[in-house]
């Protein structure tokens, strides 16, 4: 049994085919990435997980258990953490207020206890805080610690965004391309901290990227996509060679001879 | 400036960030619980209205300012909040019933209507809001054998054991008290998970959602809070007024707290407060001056209204954080004189969001 899984996946807009039948699983402890041209439907796998749109046929199988037709919180309180193609951080917070409220869905305490700050709350909150500083630690953010997001460069608020999503301590990551709008020194950063997510944290990384040598350097599996469909699948190696691949990305090797 | 160098994580999290903001408040504490002994009747009067508009406009502020989910219909709530009080009062209720009661069934109600209207964003919020302030007022009006439609209540003065809160100063302090123990339970609501669910709601619904935050959840529950809270209110203007009839609780009343809570500065529990003193003290201020206008001007039916809409732009227009954002600006003048910088509050903009659409 695979740890995270997609059964035969389809859904429409109209008449256009977002996802047409699309199967891939995902082994525990290792980086899958999906790749594929602009309008190939690979944020939209990501908005089917997170249920944002509803399948129209197929199931997504997470822990052996369906979460294909919860609510939308529930996948997220079941260990699935996400990251946005156009960040969506809490813009008029700070840094630290961000990252606590990854730590929602560990909340144990109910509003009249929170009303009156009990003694449990108070601790509550000291041991996010801690969870949070650790984050801090780890993507190296301590100068932005209390800086509202807005005023934040661009790659900072994408490593924030990382660090929001690992402070739900999920079992599976969903990044929505994490090194667009980085520059070469953030992605050589980046891929160093999703090699340590992934070996140091355990935590499994499930990937959308463009960018092939930063996919070649981390990834373990891949997937390509078209239009909807999966044009191959397997080793990141086999795929990035991939004929099918190619042509998806660079056109019909004689398209102008024909023509 | 001043850095405070934190050793333990609780000093993020406590109420006061410095020692002297908590000598400050002690002060403002004790100055209002002292100075008004040496007041007149009109000025304490006008000292317990701004405490009881501040209770509920910080009602109206956790739900429009911090989720972010602006109704119109809050007079509901504050009228749900002073007919219980009205009614329980004059049964013989006690007192200590009467205002907990007023605020948990609005409370309950928010939930109740709440639920569905929730599912409401926006503009139609707006309207769904405007409608329930409505129903609730026609209810009232025809709801004879309970309310006594629009004959109104008349309530005597309340009383805890033999303390009666019969003189305008004995219910000041009830005010202020009531008023101090809301803005602490909120305060304590806005650093723990639920208030941070409630700005992440507001912030980006769809974030929030992948944070684990419930939705309907979070917001009923800000709903819930914000009706409990502006039934207080309610309940503790019953006693101030004495008498009450469904006029009192009018659309305008609605749209006036809105107006409160704008003009004290969206987002912050000091423009809830500023704004319900400024509410209070414009149209006093307007009355003491009348004598000084010229004719035209103090003729002018509807002054106060025009004043006050007219306010209302200029504040948008100059400063959208309210009467708080203004403050903070002169106090970090003080702060870092002479060194103040104009645009240290200057936000970059942002197209991101008008991209994506």
């Amino acid at each position: 049994m695979s740890f995270f899984e997609a059964k035969n996946i389809s859904i429409r807009f109209g008449g256009i085919r977002a996802l047409e039948l699309v199967n891939f699983d995902v082994k525990k402890g290792e980086v899958f990435s999906i790749i594929g041209p602009n309008g190939a439907g690979k944020t939209t796998i990501f908005n089917c997980i997170n249920r944002y749109y509803d399948l129209d046929e197929g199931a997504f199988i997470f822990n052996e258990k369906d979460i294909s037709r919860v609510r939308p919180h529930v996948v997220a309180n079941l260990g699935i953490a996400r990251t946005f193609q156009n960040i969506e951080l809490f813009r008029r917070m700070t840094v630290v207020d961000n990252l606590l409220l990854g730590r929602h869905r560990r909340r144990r305490s109910n509003l009249f206890a929170e009303a009156l700050f009990t003694g449990f709350v108070r601790k509550q909150e000291i041991e996010n805080r801690e969870k949070a500083e650790d984050i801090i630690d780890f993507l190296d953010l301590q100068a932005y610690r209390d800086q509202i997001i807005e005023n934040l460069p661009y790659g900072v608020q994408k490593t924030v965004e990382i660090g929001r999503a690992l402070a739900m301590e999920p079992e599976l990551l969903l990044l929505d391309e994490p090194s667009s709008g980085m520059t070469l020194e953030e992605t050589e950063e980046l891929s160093f901290w999703i090699t340590d997510i992934k070996e140091e944290l355990g935590i499994t990384i499930l990937m959308v990227e463009h960018n092939m040598k930063f996919i070649k350097e981390i990834s373990d599996r891949t997937m390509a996509m078209s239009f909807g469909e999966v044009i191959t699948q397997g080793t990141t190696a086999e795929v990035l060679e991939h004929p099918e691949v190619l042509k998806a990305y660079l056109g019909e090797e004689d398209a102008f001879t024909e023509n | 400036m001043r850095f405070v160098m934190k050793k333990k994580y609780y000093e993020d999290i406590r109420l006061f960030k410095y020692r002297s903001t908590f000598f400050w408040y002690l002060a403002l504490v004790t100055g209002c619980l002292t100075i008004p002994i040496a007041l007149d009747d009109y000025f304490i009067s006008i000292l317990t209205f701004i405490c009881i508009y501040a209770v509920g406009a910080l009602g109206l502020m956790l739900l429009a300012g911090f989720t972010g989910q602006v109704s119109m219909g809050h007079a509901a709530f504050f009228a749900i909040g002073s007919y219980t009080a009205a009614i329980i009062t004059t049964k013989g209720g006690p007192l200590l019933l009467a205002i907990p009661a007023a605020g948990i069934l609005a409370g309950l109600m928010g939930i109740i209507i709440g639920l569905p209207v929730l599912r409401l964003s926006g503009l139609y919020l707006s309207i769904a809001t405007i409608a329930l302030a409505f129903i609730v007022e026609e209810i009232l009006v025809r709801w004879e054998s309970l309310t006594r439609g629009n004959l109104g209540i008349y309530v005597e003065s309340p009383s805890i054991g033999p303390l009666e809160f019969s003189s305008g100063i004995s219910l000041y302090y009830l005010s202020f008290v009531v008023l101090i123990i809301v803005i602490l339970l909120a305060k304590n609501i806005l650093r723990s998970p639920t208030g941070r669910a409630m700005i992440a709601i507001r912030d980006s619904e769809v974030a929030a959602q992948a944070m684990g935050i419930s939705l309907p959840k979070f917001k009923t529950t800000a709903f819930a809070i914000s009706a409990f809270f502006t039934g207080i209110a309610g309940a503790l203007y019953t006693y101030k007024i004495s008498f009450i009839n469904p006029e009192s609780f009018t659309l305008l009343l609605s749209i006036e707290f809105l107006a409160m809570i704008i003009i004290g500065g969206l987002g912050s529990v000091h423009g809830a407060i500023f704004g319900a003193i400024f509410f209070v003290v414009l149209p006093n201020a307007i009355i003491l001056t009348k004598d000084y206008l010229p004719k035209f001007v103090r003729d002018q039916t509807g002054l106060e209204a025009a004043l006050f809409g007219l306010m209302i732009i200029l504040f948008i227009l100059f400063e959208p954080m309210g009467l708080y954002g203004r403050w903070l600006k002169i106090k970090y003048y003080f702060e870092t004189f002479p060194l103040y910088k104009k645009d240290t509050f200057k936000r970059e903009k942002s197209y991101q969001k008008v991209e994506r659409q």
